[in-house]
C-alpha cells in the first residue's frame, strides 16, 4: 500500500514547475516502458467541465515548441506555456483508495474545486 | 479527489466522463475483468486480490455468486448452479443427456431453464448474475459508471449463444461494445496485432473445454482462418487420469460421493505440484477409514495423459487443414487456459509446431486482458489504431432451394461482418409468393442442416416462372448476428428478418456436423443431383402439361397418346433412387415434345403476324 505525499509546501516563485512524487515517477517509467513508446509525460489544464478547468494527463510522443520540460526523479515532464501558470507547483502523487488507483493531483493554485476535484479554479 | 490515469495524447476526456471500458472473459468454471489503465491491460482484482470470480451462482435467500457460492456446491447441488456457458442459447434437447446434472431443468422448447428456490431461472439470468458482480467490481475499481463491455464468447458459439450472452448483458446492465472471440482477443493480449503479419494458432485448453483456432494477421487484420475443438475436454480430464490412476493403485472400486470429491482435489492439486516439481505426494484418508498415500511421477502423469494431448493434437491438425495449412505456415503459437501450465503440454504443442508456444502472459488472464484492449479502443480511447477484427462463421449459412436442397449464400469460416447477395427466380408461373427458409450446416438437403429461421416474401407480380429476379442478401455483423433480407427487383416489394434462434447448436453438434458433410459427402452428392433431376423432371411435366391443356388441339391423337405414355413414364421413375433414370426420362419426354413446341410457336407467331404487313415488321 502506498503512503499519500504530504502536499509540498510551494513558495510562488516561477518555473517552480511540476513534480512527480517518487511512487508517481515510477509508476509513469513503467507505464511508458510497456506502452513501448514515449519520451514522457504531458500535463495541463483546459477549460471544461462544472468548475471552469480541467486536467490534462497525457503520454507524450513528441516535444512541442511551447512545452517547458521539467524531470522529476527520471521521468520527463511537459507542460504547455499557456497552462503553467494555472499548475505552477503542482505535484503528481499515485495512490490507491479501495479498489481504485490512480494519479492525484495536489495543486496549491485551487481555490475552488468540484465534489471530485477533477474540475477547479484558481 | 478523483484519481486520474494517463490517456493518450490528444484523448484526454473530460471531468466525469471517463470512458471507462472493460473486457470480461464470462467463462465457463471461472470469470475475469479487465481494463486498459495508464495504457496498460491489466485484470481487476476483488478487495482480497482474486482476479478469477469462480462462475458459480446460488439461488438461495440472497444470490451468491463466486467463491462462496462455490463452496455451497456440495451441501446445495439443485440451486448452485456451476457451467452455466454450457446452457447458454440452448434447449434441452441440445444439452442431450441431463441424467448426471443435479438440476431441475424447465424444457421450454427452446432455451432451457432451471427450477430453483428463488424461481425459475433462464441461463441468461443466471450469467447475468455473474456480469453484475464484474461490473461492480469494475466500477469500484474505476471509480465510475463503465460506458461498455467487450465480452468474449468461444469461436464455435453460434447466433443463439451470441444472442443468449448479449443478453445477460443487458440484463447485467452492461452496454456490449462487441464480442469478441477468444482466440482473437488472446492474440491480441500478446500484440500479435503489432506482430508482423502472418499465421498465427490459438491453442485453449481450459477447465473443462479445449479450442483451436488458426488466425491471419494481414496488414493490422485479424481474421480467424478456421476454429475446432472439443466441449469435453478439459484440464479436468487430467484430473480425472491422476484420480484413475490412484483407484487402480489402492485397488478401490466404488466410492462415496464425498471421497470422489476429496480424490479429485487431490489430484487436481498434484498436477499443478507436477508443473514446477518432478513429483508429488498424494495422501488422504477415506471415509472408510483407508489410507491413501501414493507418489505420482512427472514420468507417470505424461503417460497417462498422452492420449488426451493427442486429441488436441488431432484437432489442431483438423483446424489446419480447414484453414488449408501446413504446420510450418504458422508463425506463432499462443497458450491460453490453465492447463497449458502443464509442462507435457506446452512441450507437446512446441514439438507439433516445431517452435516454443508464447506462454509468458498468465493463460488464465490473457483472454480478458485481449478484450480490455479491444474495449478501450471501441470506447475511443485509442487514436492511431485503426485495426479492424474479423471472426468466422462456424457453419455455412443458406437458404432451401426447389427440392428441398440448401444453396450456400456465406461459406463456413467466412470472416464477418460478412454480406452476401445471390438472385433467385421463381418455379411456377404467375408465382407470387416466396418462402424463404434460412438455414445453417454443410450438407446438401435441408433436412440434415439447422433451421434458423423462416419467412415469406409476397406481392411479387404474377410473371412467368423465372422471370422473376428476387435477391436475397444475407448480413452477418460483427457480433455475428444474421440479417436476411429478400427483395424482387421489378416490383420493388421486400421482406427481412434478423435471425434470433431460439436455441443453438453445442459444439459437439456442430463438430458432427462438419465431420458428418465430409463423410457423406459422396451420399449429399448423389441426393443433390437426385433432388435437381427430380425438380427438373417435375418442372418439366408442369410445362407438358400446361402446354397440352392450351394447345392440346393442335396435336394428332397418337402424338398426344405418345406424350402422355412418355409423361407417366416419367412419373413412374420420380420415386426411383436412380437420378439416372429420371434423366433418360425427361429426355425422352423433351424429344417427344420438340414438335409439338414447334407447333405452338408457330401458332403464336402467327397470332402475333395477323393483320401485320411487311412494313410493319420492317418498322419493328
Amino acid at each position: 500500500m502506498l503512503k499519500l505525499q504530504p502536499v509540498p509546501a510551494v513558495a510562488k516563485e516561477k518555473n517552480v514547475g511540476v513534480t512527480l512524487s517518487e511512487a508517481a515517477a515510477n509508476h509513469v517509467k513503467n507505464f511508458i516502458a510497456k506502452r513501448g513508446r514515449g519520451i514522457g509525460l504531458r500535463i495541463g489544464v483546459r477549460t471544461s467541465g462544472c468548475s471552469g478547468m480541467a486536467y490534462k494527463l497525457e503520454f507524450a510522443d513528441a516535444l512541442d515548441a511551447e512545452d517547458l520540460q521539467f524531470d522529476s526523479f527520471g521521468v520527463t515532464v511537459l507542460v504547455d506555456a499557456k497552462s503553467l501558470p494555472y499548475i505552477e507547483g503542482m505535484e503528481l502523487d499515485y495512490t490507491r483508495e479501495g479498489l481504485n488507483e490512480g494519479f492525484k493531483f495536489n495543486n496549491p493554485n485551487v481555490k475552488n474545486a468540484c465534489g471530485c476535484g477533477e474540475s477547479f479554479q484558481v | 479527489m478523483a484519481l486520474l490515469q494517463i490517456s493518450e495524447p490528444g484523448l484526454s476526456t473530460a471531468p466525469h466522463q471517463h470512458r471507462l471500458a472493460v473486457g470480461i472473459d464470462l467463462g465457463t468454471t471461472n470469470s475475469l475483468v479487465a481494463t486498459v489503465r495508464n495504457g496498460i491491460s491489466v485484470v481487476l482484482n476483488d478487495e482480497n486480490g482474486r482476479a478469477m470470480l469462480p462462475s458459480v451462482v446460488r439461488y438461495a435467500t440472497d444470490v451468491v455468486v463466486g467463491e462462496a457460492a462455490q463452496a455451497a456446491q456440495s451441501d446445495d447441488p439443485v440451486n448452485t448452479i456451476v457451467s452455466v456457458k454450457r446452457f447458454m442459447g440452448r434447449s434441452l434437447a441440445d444439452i442431450g443427456d441431463t441424467s448426471r446434472l443435479p438440476y431441475r431443468f424447465v424444457d421450454t422448447g427452446s432455451m432451457l431453464q432451471l427450477r430453483t428456490v428463488a424461481g425459475v431461472k433462464s441461463p441468461v439470468e443466471v450469467s447475468a448474475e455473474i456480469l453484475k458482480v464484474l461490473r461492480l467490481r469494475a466500477e469500484e475499481s474505476l471509480g465510475g459508471e463503465l460506458v461498455g463491455a467487450v465480452i468474449t464468447v468461444p469461436a464455435y458459439f453460434d447466433d443463439a449463444q451470441r444472442q443468449a450472452t448479449k443478453d445477460a448483458a443487458k440484463l447485467a446492465g452492461i452496454n456490449v461494445l462487441r464480442l469478441l472471440n477468444e482466440p482473437t482477443a488472446a492474440a491480441i493480449a500478446y500484440g500479435l496485432d503489432n506482430a508482423s503479419e502472418g499465421v498465427y494458432a490459438v491453442y485453449d485448453l481450459g477447465g473443462g473445454t479445449f479450442d483451436i483456432s488458426i488466425l491471419r494477421l494481414s496488414r493490422g487484420v485479424f481474421e480467424v482462418l478456421s476454429a475446432n475443438g472439443d466441449s469435453a475436454l478439459g484440464g479436468d480430464d487430467f484430473d480425472q487420469r491422476i484420480h484413475c490412476w490412484l483407484l487402480e493403485k489402492n485397488q478401490l472400486s466404488v466410492l462415496s460421493p464425498q471421497d470422489t470429491r476429496l480424490l479429485l482435489t487431490l489430484a487436481r492439486s498434484a498436477k499443478e505440484q507436477l508443473t514446477e516439481h518432478v513429483d508429488a505426494r498424494i495422501t488422504a484418508v477415506l471415509s472408510s477409514g483407508e489410507i491413501i498415500d501414493n507418489v505420482i511421477t512427472r514420468t507417470d502423469f505424461q503417460e497417462m495423459s498422452t492420449n488426451l494431448i493427442q486429441r488436441t493434437l488431432q484437432l489442431m491438425r483438423r483446424a489446419l487443414r480447414d484453414a488449408k495449412l501446413g504446420v510450418d505456415e504458422v508463425k506463432g503459437v499462443v497458450m491460453v487456459g490453465g492447463a497449458t501450465r502443464m509442462p507435457q503440454v506446452q512441450h507437446a504443442v512446441g514439438e507439433f509446431f516445431g517452435q516454443t508456444p508464447l506462454t509468458n502472459l498468465d493463460p488464465d488472464k490473457v483472454v480478458a486482458l485481449g478484450a480490455a484492449i479491444q474495449a478501450n479502443l471501441l470506447a475511443g480511447n485509442r487514436s492511431s489504431d485503426d485495426w479492424l477484427l474479423l471472426d468466422v462463421i462456424p457453419l455455412s449459412l443458406g437458404l432451401e432451394t426447389m427440392g428441398g436442397l440448401v444453396e450456400k449464400i456465406i461459406p463456413r469460416n467466412s470472416t464477418i461482418p460478412t454480406a452476401r447477395a445471390q438472385e433467385f427466380t421463381t418455379y411456377k408461373d404467375g408465382q407470387t409468393a416466396m418462402s424463404l427458409h434460412v438455414l445453417q450446416g454443410e450438407r446438401e438437403l435441408v433436412s440434415d442442416c439447422r433451421s434458423l429461421a423462416q419467412f415469406e416474401l409476397r406481392g411479387i407480380p404474377p410473371m412467368v416462372a423465372g422471370a422473376a429476379r428476387i435477391r436475397v442478401t444475407f448480413q452477418v455483423d460483427a457480433d455475428g448476428l444474421l440479417n436476411v433480407a429478400a427483395r424482387e427487383l421489378g416490383s420493388g416489394v421486400e421482406a427481412a428478418i434478423v435471425v434470433k434462434p431460439s436455441y443453438g447448436l453445442s459444439d459437439a453438434e456442430i463438430t458432427r456436423m462438419l465431420q458428418d458433410s465430409t463423410q457423406h459427402a459422396q451420399d449429399d452428392m448423389q441426393a443433390r443431383a437426385h433432388r435437381e433431376q427430380q425438380t427438373e423432371a417435375n418442372q418439366l411435366l408442369d410445362a407438358v402439361q400446361n402446354a397440352l391443356d392450351q394447345d392440346g388441339s393442335l396435336l394428332s391423337e397418337s402424338q398426344r397418346s405418345e406424350i402422355e405414355s412418355r409423361m407417366t413414364a416419367l412419373k413412374v421413375t420420380l420415386p426411383l433412387a436412380d437420378h439416372l433414370a429420371i434423366k433418360r426420362a425427361v429426355t425422352t419426354l423433351n424429344d417427344a415434345t420438340v414438335s409439338f413446341a414447334q407447333a405452338r410457336m408457330d401458332k403464336s407467331v402467327k397470332r402475333v403476324l395477323s393483320g401485320m404487313n411487311i412494313s410493319d415488321l420492317e418498322i419493328k
